[in-house]
């Protein structure tokens, strides 16, 4: 592995001068188009990476009033719907079995508690970094190890292979449970939502590094918006504004690609091979859109043996029972968190009422923790502060 | 192992304060933390009048795992309490040692603690004075924790405070940010980044007494631990009514720690840190202060992070594009994410 902050091609991406040049062209294409439109143009960053990125920049507030970027359907965690959540908690409850997850899956809350909560009354639960680890956890004989199988296009391979470790190794302690989802049928019903007000889209670029870029096609060629797989750096995102704002200007409907240093028309093959043998395409719920026909993925017929939910006899999921806020409504890009009655009063970091206040990636974690602007326009610094910081 | 080798553990009546706790203590703690006052082993330690306003401080360490890549819960023990007393402006003196021990603990791993415990005292110059050792049920704690209480006294012409912080002031850290919090969550979850990850955890007080000597100007410092940097800048905003402002550009943080935060989603701002301090003084005593922690050990990559502005306990942060964000204290442990 590559040491991390030792990647040349990010460095390049960190010069703060490419940033403040695209900033600035960025800004004046937001201009035409909001001239265009007569009013802020409306742009959703599907992906929770992108919300976080954005929100740790400070980019909301460098283009309000032109652009207003809108947190979508792309955090894992927040999309997994109460009643899977509250399965999930049953599980780690069980004697004898072990729930291992990724760590922000730890703190969503259920209809009743959370894993966190359950940890706390003697539930095992355990946070590792990769599904791997999980298998190991199998292997060491901690009775029965279950993963979460929570994320997209982008986490299911690992898991996948998890599944492929343990098959080899004879590993029959090990499950997962797969709630796994698919970007392109939520896109779908996201897409067809008559009160949808969106002008554009930034498309998951992990997701698509896996899918391809011509499996997002059809946002443009068949519901008419136009749309940019685009990166995770701050010169990576104001690039993917800057081809999207072109386009809303224009009256551009196509799907561009500016993340091409990753991300390729048919994606990534052996990613997709993998999902292709360890999963089946099934049928899901999403917190904020209810069931979406063929969205999730489960265990491949030959992998059955592996799936929780048949191992330990779970039935269809509960409808849950949520706390009256409005991840869903966030979800599906018709409000900005502090929209939501609960926002920073019933629901904090702290004490989270929904599950978009606990992921790192979640609209509502990252506008608490950096998207609340100034009360007041703060003074300027002084000359010499504002030297040291290159000029905004 | 040691503790493989001779199989000695700590058992229910090492903490009973008969013949086996007494064992222990002879064996374990005073050739180690040897000195005057700790060797009467009376039921206090009879401290001499200390010149200066007298400054008491407590710590508990729960830390897991216990042994960690830059320390353990021993000297993490010592440092935290010391730095506690040293950002207060305080040279500490004394200090007191309550182990509260899961039976079965090997022996080996007490001793292991109590050997960096000493190294760290002997660093400080601080002096273990009295102490306790209680055992309890397996179950009943995890391993072992310790708690350390602390004395010092601040000399003569030294007064520090969040009240002292003015507009214009300069805010300052000794070092590079999140590394002990990093390094603890990498132990605990056997993550390997594939880069060396190792806490911070060292003694401040000679660092702190190089600022309370060489400054005329210095307002108030901070030990940056849970919550890291935003929390303790938070903080002083807040108690001293005042915004403060950092740039997110100048805030160290070592390439290690800066890839390992953004593979696992963590601010390093938010991390816990064991060895640095952020100190807040006047504008005219900013470079000053820089050559002050950078000629330090523990000052090498200092630097100056932000400044004070007129507000009512604000905490913004600049980023590198030139947005501002409204940072808040922690709330709730950084969890890792999920993609």
């Amino acid at each position: 592995m590559t040491e991390p902050g030792r990647i040349p091609e990010l460095e390049r991406m960190r010069d703060p001068a490419l940033a403040h040049g695209l900033l600035g062209v960025v800004r004046s294409k937001a201009a035409r188009a909001r001239e265009k439109l007569g009013r802020p143009v409306v742009v959703m960053e599907v992906c929770g990476t992108h919300t976080m990125a954005i929100a740790r920049s400070g980019l909301k507030d460098l283009l309000s009033g032109l652009v207003e970027l809108r947190s979508g359907p792309g955090c894992p965690v927040c999309v997994t719907a109460q009643g899977h959540i509250d399965q999930m908690i049953e599980l780690a409850g069980r004697p004898g079995v072990t729930v291992a997850t990724f760590g922000d899956m730890v703190r969503v809350p259920g209809s009743h508690a959370s894993l966190e909560r359950a940890r706390a009354g003697g539930a095992a639960v355990r946070v590792v970094y990769s599904p791997a680890q999980a298998v190991d956890l199998a292997r060491e004989g901690a009775g029965e190890v279950v993963f979460l199988g929570v994320g997209f296009e982008t986490t299911a391979p690992a898991v996948g292979l998890s599944v492929q470790l343990a098959a080899a190794g004879g590993i029959t302690n090990y499950s997962v449970y797969p709630v796994h989802k698919l970007v392109p049928p939520v896109m779908r019903a996201l897409l067809a939502m008559p009160e949808l007000r969106l002008d554009g889209f930034l498309l998951p670029g992990h997701a698509t590094a896996v899918i391809g870029r011509r499996a997002l096609d059809f946002v443009g060629r068949e519901f008419g918006r136009p749309a940019v797989v685009t990166g995770f750096e701050v010169p990576d995102i104001l690039d993917g504004l800057r081809v999207l704002l072109d386009m809303v200007s224009d009256g551009g409907q196509a799907v561009e690609n500016a993340y091409r240093r990753v991300v390729h028309e048919e994606g990534n093959r052996a990613a997709l091979a993998v999902l292709d043998r360890y999963f089946a395409v099934e049928d899901t719920v999403w917190r904020g859109f209810g069931p979406i026909p063929a969205s999730g993925l489960g265990l491949a017929p030959a992998y059955r043996a592996f799936d929780a939910r048949i191992r330990f006899g779970l039935g269809e999921p509960g409808p849950g029972r949520e706390k009256g806020c409005r991840c869903g409504d966030l979800l599906r890009g018709l409000i900005n968190p502090d929209e939501c009655p609960l926002f920073g009063r019933a629901c904090h970091p702290a004490r989270p009422a929904g599950p978009c206040m606990v992921s790192s990636e979640g609209a509502c974690a990252a506008f608490y923790r950096y998207g609340r602007r100034p009360a007041a326009p703060s003074p300027p610094a002084g000359p010499e502060k504002a030297g040291r910081q290159g000029g905004s | 192992m040691a503790d493989r080798d001779t199989g000695e553990v700590i058992l229910l009546p090492h903490g009973d304060g008969g013949a086996l706790t007494r064992e222990l203590i002879e064996r374990v703690f005073l050739p180690r933390f040897t000195n005057p006052l700790l060797q009467p082993m009376t039921d206090g330690a009879v401290l001499g009048a200390m010149v200066g306003k007298v400054v008491l401080t407590t710590d508990s360490f729960v830390v897991d795992p216990l042994f960690f890549p830059g320390g353990d819960i021993g000297k993490l023990a010592v440092c935290g309490t010391v730095n506690d007393l040293a950002v207060m402006g305080a040279v500490p003196r004394y200090l007191t040692a309550a182990f509260i021990i899961e039976e079965g603990l090997p022996l080996a791993v007490l001793e292991r603690v109590a050997d960096s415990m000493a190294a760290a005292c002997r660093e400080t110059g601080v002096a273990i004075v009295a102490g306790d050792t209680k055992v309890v049920e397996r179950g009943a704690a995890d391993r072992l924790f310790v708690n350390t209480a602390g004395v010092g006294a601040i000399p003569a012409g030294v007064e520090l405070g969040c009240h002292q912080v003015r507009a214009k002031d300069v805010v300052l850290v000794n070092g590079g940010l999140g590394e002990h919090g990093l390094a603890i969550m990498a132990g605990r979850h056997g993550l390997d980044t594939g880069a060396r990850l190792s806490s911070d955890c060292a003694p401040l007080n000679g660092l702190a007494l190089r600022l309370t000597r060489g400054l005329a100007t210095l307002r108030v410092m901070r030990d940056l631990t849970r919550g890291g940097l935003a929390t303790g800048a938070k903080e002083i905003a807040a108690s001293g009514g005042v915004a403060i402002r950092l740039w997110e550009d100048a805030c160290p943080v070592a390439p290690a720690v800066r890839g390992a935060c953004e593979i696992l989603g963590l601010d390093p701002l938010y991390l816990a840190n064991e060895g640095k301090l952020l100190a807040v003084v006047g504008p005219g005593e900013a470079e000053k202060a820089l050559a002050l922690m950078r000629a330090d050990p523990l000052g090498r990559d200092a630097a100056i992070i932000g400044t004070v502005e007129e507000g009512a306990g604000d905490l913004f942060l600049q980023t590198a594009l030139g947005g501002t964000k409204v940072l808040d204290l922690l709330a709730g442990d950084p969890l890792p994410r999920i993609c």
